[in-house]
């Protein structure tokens, strides 16, 4: 027919678009955050230059108190990060999983000290305690996993998600029902681990960099195994296609209850780094740095490893400056009370921005689209 | 006759692989054109880019004199362009019925408000979207009718559910509709079913067609005009005997010249 | 093929095929299994301290406690599912048999375990409550039936044996026994429960002897009116149980067309909610206004999840929207600027207020993923709530002291306020109401579709011309305004507004009320805010088990994990969810005429068809990829 008959060329006519209602109001809140972020940043910046700020020790202390937080969400992201790459699921059970292994480390630690042990062999009290706590928080990962999340497996998301909100009320009320609801402290940190330590001429509290150097180390491991290990291949092609893996003669079923394991595992890590850190855990402890650690997943890209670390690095320091640094300079009083509100911004922000992470998302094949 | 539909020079890269290398593609009005190749030569990406679902890396498409590229795929559905999916995507805990009536939704106007209220113009529209949507599950004779309007989705056969594809399409009321392998899993009859059927789309319904399909014989028996592509690139488009008997294309299409005879009486 | 040819019309025309029955055997992985998990509850029970707390809530005085029922029940059940027998149609199944009674045996002893271990735990000389707190002395008496250590222990494996053994001895009863005793327990359970407000009731009805004669004041049920109810309720069920059915499917036949039915039951509800406050108290008419306020929010929350398919954890924030707007419009003690408007004048600007709120928080979240959506949304939730509490905000909203003295609803007439529960029932009632129309014209609307395709498969609903992101935003938008509307009653209920009262767990509780009584239909929410908040209360609000106490959310959470795992749909699902599939469809069409003959040509050869039109009548094939393919 008009096979051979070329088209008139024509220009297009030129296409009306308007903006939508929720375009504009992204645009504004992008332009709002920069624009908030711009005058505190200058605010700050003018002020510290009026010699208004803390001083330099006070800088380095909250630096570093950023990295030691950070590197802790980070470990408690990979849980996220991994279950989210092999089920497509947010687990929001993982916070709890991350703090029943602070919890059962505590009474390891109390015994501990009671015995003598904790201040006689500081570093062996701290290995059994996280021994304890990884083993605990592994326990609770894979019983869920087990009890709660294997039936769903072919379940619409939204019940995965639901169910995953369900487990973690039910784990927060249990250990609320079985230790009870008060804060439980754990024994002050020997003096070896209480002082501080130079590094490079950077003066720094030794638990801290305790607490980076163990995230650190953990994260390494985790890389490798995932990376260089059969385990961590079978994991990889779990995460990109379950039946196709399956195929392939991977057990599907083992090798998720392996993510939940090591996922559980970082976070009973994370469970005793929390613990040097601040001391005082109870039932509620989850619930904060979970969604911290979500954000931090979030932030790095869900899915990747690497990703994880580095998110919950940037979130660290973004919570323990930021206030300092932008809400002080707009004349906002009390910031110290906003730190979980610039946290939750941060995740807000992320997700208004570039929903797929700072470093990319490595999801399956299911999962993209 | 006016093109209804101008694609030119259309490009879609997917992770440094081009998908769609500069295809051009013209659909006049009224017209049934196929678009042939083999698997991986970028139909459904195409049809994709097309219908919205991805933006396109480049190129201009054209549809009814506006250029679309870039918009949303409702937008594009709002301006009379419709599509169906390979595999199909029905809503199934709807009934069959409801689908064909969400089709719809784009050609009316009453909001929430005349739902709470119950105003006479919610009553009327609601009156004739049931009627518009019974008018074309009965363009499908008794497959889609009666006790069927009531049973969702996913109670239907692969066929019916494809059926019902078209029908939840025709509702958006489109100048052009697209379908992607309509007969997939259909068996020969209920493919020479289909084959009658699209004929009827433009003869009783006057919608112009564009489809891929990989049916040689439904591509022979309704096509105004066959498309071929391969790699992201237009190899060839003319009258279902220029192409099906051009060297590239049997080429690029069958592999070797020897298997003609037997995909022809296939 | 030729077998599937053959057989599949006979399995769809006559039902699943007849599984062949083995010999009755012991399972012993699942007994075992079982058995593990009874000694887990049980010990679980025992640590947190449930028994001795629901020890004080009689049943049937002086026999039965909760405590007991709770007791008795987890090895019951558990006897009773290791006992139970999966049909998979087509293979040969296990027979039930009195080694069926074995299997419960030793479910006994294992579950017994688990008690056993916690009585060794409170008896050593170690300070079993500096790690377990709840784990008190009172415990092991319970456990041990006040008995010393030796004859306790054997009482309890005893009793544990003896349930568990019931409980598997129920599968060789004959169903409508079974029906039975299952009808006449929960009649005893509910009606022990509602002593309260069968007091009130009674004793407004001139009938005081009656409630004298059948409850103990503030506890349960007497010994023997107990009996008689069991056996009547048994008795009834057992008459009427093949009867019942028959009506029953009637009903539900008729019911989808039927609008005078559906007419009269609303006219029933209509009377019932008039006239019920009237007969009862101001305590249970606190518990009914409670339960309104968290039905307001949870017809808004179905909206967003029922309908719309959203995730939405930060609900509570519209809730906080219309408590404090109403506060600080209203109350002459707001911070900084006392308007002191009526309440009604204060409404609309709530309102406006929500729905500012709801597209703020809804159009940065509407583009993203269901669970990304669930996370943001509960950061906005807890963003508002710490900003409130911060200096920052904390000025203009009176922090943590909140606001005081908000007026209570003005008719001109009276001014309905929390010290008159029954006049604030009426107004709650009546925004319900407005609020159940609304969400029920909806639905069945254009809007309503649009919100259902979306909920089903997003891609395709844009695809269809559906705006995605306007639905989204509608969705947020009204489930905002109904969410404004219970959190402007509650100001004006309660009198004052604090920080606290809009936790996360307010979001999480009308969370389990939408889900429980199934998403997506209004009975059901009905249903689930009934029981739920009526039974277990609210986070703050006691319900009529108020012993519950401390439990309540640790059985939130349980009930929300059990109906995921086992009852999506809810309890009282709505049509569209508990749709059923109809195996005649893949007869007429794929291969078959309407006759059941091949025609020619045969299946398809990829036999995709197969699978999807559901020749075997699984659901599971049939429901492809709905979520899977995002």
């Amino acid at each position: 027919m008009s096979a051979d008959v070329a088209p008139k060329p024509q220009a297009p006519a030129r296409r009306s678009r308007r903006l939508t209602f929720v375009e504009g109001v992204l645009w504004v809140i992008r332009i709002g955050a920069i624009l908030l972020i711009t005058i505190g940043l200058i605010g700050s910046i003018t002020k510290f230059i009026g010699g208004g700020g803390p001083s330099a020790e006070a800088w380095r202390d909250l630096i570093v108190a950023g990295f030691a937080q950070g590197s802790m969400y980070g470990l408690i992201a990979l849980g996220y990060s991994m279950v989210y790459g092999v089920l497509g699921f947010i687990n929001f059970a993982h916070g709890e999983v991350f703090m029943s292994g602070a919890m059962v480390g505590f009474f390891a630690a109390n015994s501990l000290n009671q015995a003598g042990v904790w201040d006689s062999n500081p570093l062996l009290s701290l290995f059994i305690v996280l021994l304890v706590a990884m083993a605990t928080s592994t326990l609770v990962a894979i019983l869920v996993e087990r009890v709660a999340y294997r039936r769903l497996r072919n379940s619409p998301r939204l019940i995965m998600l639901i169910t995953s909100i369900g487990v973690s009320f039910f784990l927060q009320y249990a250990f609320a029902g079985l230790f009870g609801v008060n804060l439980r402290t754990y024994p002050a940190l020997p003096p070896i681990l209480s002082g501080r330590l130079d590094i490079l001429g950077l003066s720094i509290q030794t638990r801290q960099a305790l607490v980076i150097v163990v995230a650190l180390v953990s994260m390494i491991a985790l890389y490798q195994l995932v990376n260089r290990t059969k385990t961590g291949r079978a994991l990889r092609a779990v995460a990109e296609d379950k039946e196709i893996a399956a195929l392939m003669g991977i057990n599907v079923d083992r090798t998720i209850v392996l993510t939940f394991a090591v996922g559980g595992a970082m976070a009973g890590i994370a469970g005793l780094l929390y613990a040097i850190l601040f001391r005082g855990v109870f039932f509620f402890t989850g619930f904060l740095p979970g969604i911290k650690a979500f954000t931090a997943a979030v932030l790095g890209g869900i899915g990747n490893i690497p990703g994880a670390m580095f998110g919950g690095v940037l979130l660290g320091l973004f919570e323990t400056l930021g206030p300092l640094v932008i809400l002080d300079g707009l004349g906002i009083p009390g910031v110290s009370q906003l730190r979980d509100v610039v946290a939750f911004s941060a995740l807000v922000l992320m997700l208004v921005f570039r929903p797929s992470g700072l470093l990319g998302e490595r999801l399956g094949a299911e999962d993209r689209a | 006759m006016t093109a209804i539909l101008e694609v030119r020079d259309l490009k879609k890269i997917f992770g440094g692989v081009a998908a769609l290398d500069g295809v051009d593609l013209h659909v006049d009005e009224r017209e049934i054109v196929s678009v042939i190749g083999p698997n991986g030569a970028g139909k459904t990406s195409l049809f994709n880019v097309i219908s919205g679902l991805f933006p396109p890396d480049g190129g201009t498409i054209s549809f009814k004199g506006e250029d679309i590229a870039g918009l949303q795929p409702n937008q594009i559905t709002e301006r009379g362009l419709a599509r169906t999916f390979q595999n199909v995507k029905l809503f199934p805990n709807l009934t069959v019925l409801e689908n064909v009536m969400v089709g719809q939704h784009c050609r009316n106007k009453s909001g929430a408000w005349d739902a709470i209220l119950q105003t006479p113009r919610f009553k009327r529209e609601e009156k004739e979207i049931e009627e518009k949507a019974k008018d074309i599950l009965s363009f499908f004779g008794t497959r889609l009718s009666g006790y069927r309007h009531n049973q969702p989705a996913f109670a239907l056969s692969y066929a019916n559910r494809r059926r019902l594809e078209i029908a939840r399409a025709m509702a958006t009321e489109p100048d052009l509709l697209l379908l992607d392998e309509p007969t997939a899993g259909m068996n020969p009859r209920e493919t020479t079913e289909l084959t009658e059927l699209i004929g009827r789309l433009r003869s009783d319904r006057g919608f112009t067609v564009a489809l891929i399909e990989h049916d040689m014989k439904l591509v022979g028996d309704v096509s105004d005009r066959v498309v071929v592509l391969d790699h992201g690139v237009k190899l060839i488009e003319g009258d279902y005997k220029t192409v099906s008997t051009d060297d590239a294309v049997i080429e690029a299409y069958l592999g070797r010249p020897a298997d003609r005879d037997q995909e022809a009486s296939a | 093929m030729a077998d599937t040819m053959t057989t599949q019309p006979t399995a769809t025309a006559d039902g699943p095929p007849e599984a062949t029955v083995l010999a009755a055997a012991i399972e012993w992985r699942r007994t075992l299994g079982y058995g593990a998990l009874g000694a887990a509850t049980m010990a679980f029970i025992a640590m947190i301290g449930m028994y001795a707390t629901f020890d004080n809530r009689l049943l049937i005085v002086p026999i039965l406690s909760l405590g007991a029922l709770v007791y008795f029940g987890v090895p019951l059940t558990m006897g009773y599912l290791a006992g139970a027998v999966k049909v998979v149609p087509g293979r040969p199944t296990r027979g039930h048999g009195p080694i069926d009674l074995a299997a419960g045996a030793i479910v006994g002893v294992l579950s017994s375990i688990g008690p056993l271990v916690v009585v060794a735990l409170l008896s050593t000389d170690f300070n079993i409550r500096q790690t377990f707190p709840n784990m008190s002395p009172a415990q092991r008496e319970l456990l041990l039936f006040g008995q010393s250590t030796g004859s306790g222990s054997l009482t309890l494996i005893g009793v544990t044996v003896v349930a568990a053994v019931l409980g598997a001895a129920f599968h060789l009863i004959h169903g409508k026994f079974r029906h039975a005793i299952v009808i006449g327990v929960e009649t005893i359970v509910v009606l022990s429960l509602i002593e309260l407000i069968m007091r009130n009731f009674l004793d407004n009805l001139g009938l005081t002897f009656l409630h004298r004669a059948v409850w103990v004041t503030n506890s349960g049920l007497r010994l023997i009116p107990a009996v008689l109810i069991f056996l009547l309720a048994a008795v009834l069920s057992y008459s009427l149980s093949g009867r019942g059915t028959q009506v029953k499917q009637k009903l539900t036949e008729q019911s989808q067309e039927s609008r005078a039915k559906s007419a009269i039951a609303i006219a029933v509800g209509l009377v019932i909610l008039v006239v019920a406050p009237m007969l009862v108290g101001s305590l249970v008419n606190e518990l009914f206004v409670n339960v309104g306020l968290f039905l307001l929010m949870a017809l808004g929350l179905n909206i967003v999840i029922g309908y719309a398919g959203m995730l939405h954890l930060g609900y509570v924030a519209f809730f906080a929207v219309g408590a404090y707007g109403t506060a600080l419009l209203t109350s002459p003690l707001a911070p900084s600027f006392a308007f002191e408007m009526t309440w009604w004048v204060a409404l609309p600007i709530v309102v406006v207020a929500a729905t500012i709120a709801g597209l703020l928080i809804g159009a940065p979240v509407v583009g993203l993923r269901g669970d990304y959506l669930a996370i943001v949304t509960l950061g906005f939730g807890e963003i508002i709530r710490i900003g409130v509490l911060s200096d920052w905000w904390g000025p203009y909203f009176g922090g943590a002291q909140g606001v005081q003295q908000v007026p209570g609803v003005d008719f001109g007439f009276v001014e309905v306020r929390g010290v008159d529960p029954r006049a604030m029932f009426y107004v709650t009632a009546a925004f319900v109401i407005v609020a159940a129309y609304a969400s029920w014209r909806l639905q069945h609307s254009r809007t309503g579709r649009s919100w259902a395709a979306l909920r089903e498969d997003e891609t395709t609903a844009q695809v269809m011309g559906i705006d995605t992101a306007k639905a989204k935003l509608l969705a947020f938008v009204i489930g905002a305004i109904f969410a404004s509307f219970a959190g402007s009653l509650f100001a004006s209920k309660v009198g004052s507004v604090f920080p606290s009262s809009f936790d996360l767990l307010v979001s999480i509780i009308v969370l389990v009320v939408v889900i429980v009584g199934g998403m997506g239909h209004i009975p059901g929410v009905m249903v689930g805010a009934i029981v739920l908040i009526g039974v277990l209360g609210g986070p703050t609000q006691p319900g009529i088990l108020q012993e519950l106490g401390e439990y309540k959310l640790l059985i939130y959470g349980a009930i929300l994990v059990y109906m995921m795992l086992e009852k999506p749909e809810g309890l009282v699902p709505s049509l569209a969810r508990s749709r059923e599939l109809h195996g005649e469809e893949a007869q007429q069409d794929a291969w078959f005429d309407k006759k059941g003959n091949l025609l020619e040509g045969g299946p398809p050869a990829d036999g995709e068809a197969i699978r999807a039109g559901a020749v075997d009548g699984s659901p599971d094939d049939a429901k492809p990829t709905e979520e899977g393919e995002r």
